[in-house]
């Protein structure tokens, strides 16, 4: 029962903040657009940066962090242990949860060292380019379908919504490059390590991101190749529209019609943020990383980049695989199953969505830190085989049955 | 599986064992689920009831310590409430550890002395219990179950009489004693 209300109420809580936010600002923005001094209000820029910073502020930054704690106590709960439960604020435990913020107040405390002879700019630099990709990339994310913010207490169709004034749609940036967007980002973060390493004048730490480098290069390629399925099947690259063209019956949902993709997107980018079992460009315990040099805040930078990656694949795998902020049988005006219809208010539609959105994300963490707790890693031998000559030729032979089959039934199914 | 293989002996005399490269092992997949299930058993056990958790909640609970468990020192007492010792000298004689100081003193009874001061340097003992041993009245135990106290002052670690005596309880051994003397503590 815990476990339920521990996934439960954070994403109830993010689903029911984001609706109630869009609508206040759906109805205070036009507002404020329609006197003279106020027109920037209505500037779509603006709008997507609320949007962006909302999005980050209020799930991506608290889930992070939380995955700190809970990376710890799914952990102890793994192995037999009891875990953090120690750190108190005014005597309130928690299950440890004060834990996260003890870290950071560490973080932010320790001496912030540079080595002498390392080069302070790029030294700097590295940690922040590691982080904002990251960042970036959740502009694509559709956290829930678009909202209408006048008519938030009527039950509404599709067509009504469509035809909305002032529609705001729950996703920052709405690209039709959508996923490529995102590879192009994330493959930036390429860069936070490698200058990382470089930056540190240390051989270890250069080595390291050389491993880093290589091994996420190497995976960046089945992780797209693994995508073009989905691509093939869902006809866009958008992902809202995938989202959209999953619909709310489980059956039609990416993970149903693209298994083998889901399992080698998942693998190449497990492998892309750098956890266990792909750890070795870390190692925290024995191999030495790139980031051995860095301390305080400016290491706290790239762990909390690491958890925000976790976050970020968590969003993806359940935007293209699991249907997104789809509900099963949930219909822009209420739920439809069979015959049998029960309508909802435009306000309890997108609760439920964005419910069922920052659920799935909150899943597909835990399923993350599952994996890390239980695989061992692998030696780069190992890894570099698997990425090259096992997840590489067996994407492309998935890309190749994908389109046979997407040509043969466009070809006979139509019929 | 094994009988499907033919064993190969080598002219050395070592037998090569086939591990054929299968598709169940290449993929890895069949093993990590099973990984999977073990850890996501453990961690639905230990959510909803918590029973598989060894951790013991330092302190605030204790594990039980043996019987036999050495802690810190105690004095025994006589059934008048005086000490049990006679500044016999064999503690600090046995005491490896030299941490036992006996300073001896008449008492009214020519038979017998008893100790003006009886010091005992906690930081110094090795707590090995050859004092214990060596007493024939029974009269230093180690029985207490306490830890040696950490102190900020290397001489609060020194225990004097009054300290020990203060833990302390007559005893019902009699000299030369009998039975399992490690039981037998009168009530008073």
């Amino acid at each position: 029962m815990g476990i339920v209300l521990l996934f439960l109420i954070p994403a109830l809580a993010f689903g029911g903040m984001a609706v109630a936010l869009v609508g206040i600002l759906g109805n205070a923005i036009p507002w404020i657009a329609q006197h003279s001094w106020g027109t920037w209000a209505a500037d779509p820029w603006f709008q997507a940066l609320i949007k962006l910073a909302l999005l980050i502020l209020l799930v991506v930054m608290p889930i992070a962090s939380l995955l700190t704690w809970m990376e710890r106590k799914q952990s102890a709960m793994m192995q037999d242990r009891i875990g953090p439960n120690r750190a108190g604020i005014l005597g309130w435990r928690g299950w440890g949860i004060p834990h996260f913020v003890a870290d950071a107040v560490k973080m932010i405390f320790k001496e912030d060292f540079v080595p002498a002879k390392a080069n302070r700019f790029l030294f700097t630099l590295a940690p922040l380019m590691a982080i904002i990709p990251v960042f970036v990339t959740f502009a694509i994310v559709p956290f829930g379908s678009t909202a209408c913010p006048s008519q938030m207490l009527h039950v509404v169709t599709d067509a009504q919504v469509a035809a909305c004034r002032g529609a705001v749609p729950l996703q920052t940036a709405r690209l039709d490059v959508g996923l490529i967007f995102y590879f192009a980002v994330a493959s930036l973060a390429v860069y936070g390590t490698t200058l990382a390493g470089w930056a540190s004048y240390n051989k270890w730490s250069l080595l390291g991101g050389l491993r880093a480098s290589s091994q996420m290069m190497s995976y960046e390629v089945t992780m797209g190749l693994a995508i073009l399925g989905a691509f093939l099947v869902f006809g866009t690259l958008e992902p809202n529209a995938m989202v959209l063209a999953q619909g709310p019956n489980p059956i039609d949902w990416g993970i149903v019609k693209k298994p083998l993709g889901a399992i080698l997107f998942f693998t190449a980018a497990m492998a892309e943020t750098k956890r266990t079992p792909f750890d070795l460009p870390e190692g925290e315990n024995e191999v030495i990383g790139y980031f051995v040099e860095y301390s305080g805040m400016r290491f706290g930078i790239f762990f909390l980049a690491e958890f925000i990656e976790v976050v970020f694949l968590s969003a993806i795998m359940a935007t293209v695989f699991f249907g997104g902020w789809q509900v099963p049988f949930l219909y822009t005006d209420g739920f439809h199953l069979g015959t049998h219809a029960w309508q909802l208010p435009h306000i309890v539609v997108l609760i439920l969505q964005t419910t069922a959105w920052g659920l799935k994300v909150i899943m597909f963490c835990w399923f993350q830190l599952l994996v890390r707790w239980t695989m061992p890693r692998f030696r780069p031998d190992q890894l570099m085989n698997l990425g090259w000559k096992r997840l590489l030729p067996v994407s492309l032979a998935n890309i190749l049955v994908t389109a046979f089959v997407v040509l043969a039934i466009q070809a006979w199914g139509a019929h | 599986m094994e009988g499907g293989f033919k064993k190969r002996t080598s002219k050395a005399g070592v037998t090569v064992v086939p591990r054929p490269e299968t598709l169940a092992k290449a993929t890895w997949l069949p093993a990590l689920a099973k990984g999977l299930g073990v850890t996501m058993r453990h961690f639905f056990t230990n959510i909803a009831t918590g029973k598989d958790i060894a951790t013991i909640q330092y302190p605030e609970e204790k594990a039980p310590y043996p019987h036999r468990f050495r802690g810190l020192h105690r004095l025994m007492l006589r059934d008048d409430g005086s000490v049990r010792c006679v500044a016999c000298m064999c503690c600090p004689t046995a005491c490896p550890a030299h941490c036992i100081t006996i300073v001896a003193e008449e008492t009214g009874n020519p038979n017998e002395k008893r100790p003006a001061i009886f010091e005992i340097d906690e930081l110094r003992c090795v707590v090995c219990g050859l004092c214990v041993e060596a007493c024939p009245c029974d009269a230093i135990r180690m029985d207490t179950g306490v830890h040696a106290v950490p102190t900020e002052k290397r001489f609060e670690a020194v225990l004097g009489k009054a300290d020990l005596m203060s833990s302390g309880a007559p005893s019902i051994a009699t000299q030369g004693g009998t039975g399992d003397w490690r039981d037998t503590e009168k009530t008073p």
